[in-house]
């Protein structure tokens, strides 16, 4: 008997079904790119799967769902669900879902991507978009490195970590990115590691539908890279450290929440307030100033 | 289509280029521009958020940098309408990785640059015309784009209009290269009625989901386009991508459709070549220019043919594709040029390669800054008419 | 107080609590083990057996204890995995 048939009978049991495509979240992805890219015991396939979870909560249409990402591993989200999607250039996602969300104001533009992708190339734009309170979401995968690429330090990288371009440790200050957002006018700032998944779904139905800019940071482990430098076991043995070492504090004040290499992470949903968002305030000012000639915009 | 008459500013108004350029964007249907302030095309976002608010549907943010800009814009286009950036030199240059992307997801937009003189920092108040293979050549990788170049206030307006209307029936990035002087200078801009303006709307596709596939082209080798929003839940990458938009690493998928995109411009070039001639069928020399500078080659012509010269001119509308087909058929008639263009050499290289060995081409170009004198022209004028008798 | 009363006080049939049916798609599995981990009744464990691309799925112990809580569908990151109630095929 050939290998293949072997392997097929050795993974065929009556108690298992061998159709694929009857997953329940199966209208949610494109099946026809599956398996996805990412390693085993990623963090990034389980955010996917809590982010279905969250647009099924919601009961948003998904033809006005539309998602936008970066360049990097978790730029790859935007090749897999199955709404509009857009993979655009590395740093520039939110100035990309500004423009969607302006033109269109009655799109859901959920922006995925990266903490080097959103805070460092993009990390312009990034504060740019919360001071005007956008109405988009980001979601930020933060594996404290440039994954895609081999694993460089990233601004978010812990100090005394070791990767391909700080190969003798990080001595730079990582961004503390809950503080960055809040300072910057973030009107829902929130903390997850992949192994809090309800309050990760939870967190995500609450920012999509809050209007105004939200901002979900999620501590995901990088297996192949990440861990294994700094010598931290695979995603399950990672997952169980955030077990141990993660604390749910909501309300914390930001500037405390600041990610050592090997202390607690504060997990939580540390903002949310209310602003007026960019569109409410044009409409307002210009009625202010113009009076009966403005007609409000709608897209 | 005719155009949308809440945008279009009817009557005999004494604009300058940059405000000319605004007024045919908003005739065009343009209703999203995203910008940054740069000398010297500032005023023409000045002028789109004063009118932006009392225009319906229109909209304009002044985004944190010239790549945001760049950007920016392309959301906007998926999301449905006509959008358009503003920017000179230095900023041109930030744009360029986003002009790669427009070109490579096939997005119909605009970049104006006014240029002025560079390289870098360079004269930010006064005139230049050195990007011009900059807006060829500037992006990474094979592609090609459209590129328009105006010499007056009126044309600012008019060509700002063909320049959507090209964006649209290629969906390809449009450059629209003015420069300085013409951008400030105030001249008389006739705006006609809204039903005397034709507007190439955007090529969407009437199949509907599932049929439908984003990048499959159509006979003129331009795919159909769709917006977010419609039910459609497609694609959109800058990886190298097959019909259905989704990434494929492969050489086979990259020659499919990197070789498209060039043809898309290649093949239909011929349709899309613009050039206005002056007596060039009894010249023997052809000035070949763009922009300001055709209007200063017009007065070194008459100065030639006062010499007994027989000059003529052509000057390039559509810049890029380069007419080179028309070059070669004056130069093969025995024909000189004369490349006049505030640079040290850009379209010359255009005119000599179409040229085929068969003309000899002369640069008169200067550095930027000012406008060529027109003696300057004349002399080599001349020196382009000796070369020519000796070699017949 | 007996501590029969103390077990059931009003003397009421004990609610059933749900009985799932978990479905695994094997070759979709990267063997990364957070569903076997994160059971909270330890239904699930690593098999010996081999998908075709050379990872290890879980297998099911004990199908009985599976209370269609729905944890091992959510964190699975590959949409390997997931349970119906056994009686009305409901979803958690």
């Amino acid at each position: 008997m050939s290998v293949e048939t072997e392997l097929k009978k050795a993974s065929l049991s009556p108690t298992y079904t061998e159709d694929p495509g009857k997953h329940p979240m199966d209208g949610f992805l494109r099946m026809d790119r599956m398996p996805h890219i990412w390693c085993s015991t990623c963090g990034i396939g389980v955010s996917v799967n809590c982010f279905a979870k969250a647009l099924e909560k919601c009961q948003i249409p998904l033809d006005q769902v539309t998602v936008v990402s970066g360049i990097g591993c978790t730029g790859r989200v935007a090749g897999y669900v199955k709404v509009d999607s857009f993979h655009t250039t590395h740093g520039r996602a939110i100035p990309f879902a500004t423009g969607l969300k302006l033109a269109n104001p009655k799109l859901k533009v959920i922006v995925f991507s990266g903490d080097g992708d959103i805070v460092a190339i993009g990390g312009n734009h990034f504060i740019n978009a919360a001071r005007r309170n956008i109405d988009i979401t980001v979601i930020c995968i933060n594996n404290f490195n440039y994954a895609m690429t081999g694993g460089q330090v990233a601004p978010t990288s812990p100090e005394g970590s070791v990767l391909s371009t700080s190969p003798y440790g990080n001595f730079e200050t990582p961004f503390n990115l809950p503080f960055l957002a809040e300072s910057v006018g973030a009107v829902y700032v929130a903390r997850w590691t992949s192994l809090h998944i309800y309050n990760q779904t939870n967190s995500m139905v609450e920012a999509i539908l809050k209007p105004g800019f939200s901002f979900i940071e999620i501590i995901a482990p990088c297996p192949t890279i990440f861990e294994r430098q700094q010598k931290m076991g695979d995603g399950l043995d990672r997952l169980r450290w955030y077990c141990e070492n993660s604390e749910i504090k909501h309300e914390a004040k930001t500037k405390d929440v600041a990610i050592g290499l090997q202390n607690k992470i504060i997990v939580g949903k540390f903002v949310d307030k209310t602003r007026p968002t960019y569109l409410e305030s044009m409409n307002e000012h210009y009625k202010e100033k113009l009076g009966a000639r403005y007609k409000p915009y709608e897209g | 289509m005719k155009a949308d008459p809440t945008g279009v500013l009817t009557g005999s108004h004494y604009l300058d280029g940059d405000h000319a350029c605004c007024e045919g964007a908003l005739a065009a249907g343009c209703r999203f521009v995203a910008g940054y302030p740069i000398t010297p095309s500032t005023e023409v976002v000045e002028r789109f958020a004063r009118r932006a608010p009392l225009v319906e549907g229109a909209i304009f943010i002044q985004m944190e940098d010239e790549i945001a800009s760049s950007i920016a814009l392309q959301g906007a286009v998926w999301a449905g309408k006509k959008a358009m950036t503003v920017t000179s030199g230095p900023g041109f240059s930030l744009m360029m990785e986003h002009i790669g992307l427009a070109a490579m997801t096939e997005t119909p937009c605009v970049f104006v640059d006014v240029q002025r003189g560079g390289p870098s920092t360079g004269l930010p108040t006064l005139p230049g015309q050195a990007d011009m293979m900059q807006a060829r050549w500037g992006s990474h990788g094979d592609y090609e784009i459209i590129a328009l170049s105006p010499n007056s206030p009126q044309e600012c307006f008019n060509l700002t209009i063909d320049a959507f209307n090209l964006s649209e029936q290629y969906r390809v990035p449009v450059m629209f290269m003015m420069d300085e002087c013409v951008g400030h200078m105030m001249e008389r801009v006739v705006i006609p009625r809204a039903d005397q303006i034709e507007i190439t709307p955007r090529r969407y596709t009437k199949l509907p989901p599932g049929q439908y596939l984003p990048f499959k082209p159509g006979e003129d080798l331009v795919p159909e386009m769709f917006k977010a929003g419609d039910g459609y839940r497609l694609h959109v990458t800058g990886l190298t991508h097959d019909y259905r938009g989704y990434p494929v690493m492969e050489p086979n998928v990259q020659e499919t459709l990197v070789h498209r995109l060039v043809d898309k411009i290649r093949v239909n070039a011929p349709k899309i070549w613009r050039y206005e001639e002056t007596d060039v069928a009894d010249a023997d020399i052809v000035v070949v220019s763009y922009g300001i500078t055709s209007r200063v080659a017009v007065e070194a012509i008459a100065l030639a043919r006062k010499q007994g010269i027989k000059v003529g001119m052509l000057r390039l509308i559509v810049v890029w594709p380069f007419p080179e087909d028309r070059i070669f058929e004056l130069a093969s008639q025995g024909k000189g040029f004369v490349v006049a263009e505030m640079n040290y050499g850009q379209m010359f290289y255009e005119v000599d390669r179409s040229a085929r060995g068969r003309a000899p081409v002369v640069l008169a170009g200067h550095g930027g800054g000012t406008v060529h004198n027109i003696e300057d022209i004349a002399k080599k004028i001349v020196e382009a008419n000796t070369c020519r008798s000796k070699r017949n | 107080m007996s501590v029969r009363y103390r077990e059931n006080p009003f003397g009421l049939p004990k609610p059933a609590s749900p009985q799932g049916t978990i479905v695994i798609l094997e070759e979709r599995c990267k063997g990364c083990s957070f569903c076997i981990e994160y059971c909270p009744h330890d239904v699930l464990a690593i098999s010996k057996k081999f998908n075709s691309k050379g990872y290890h799925p879980p297998e099911i112990l004990k199908v009985e204890m599976c209370v269609n809580c729905g944890f091992c569908r959510m964190i699975c990151p590959e949409f390997a995995i997931y349970t119906y109630e056994a009686k009305t095929g409901e979803k958690p």
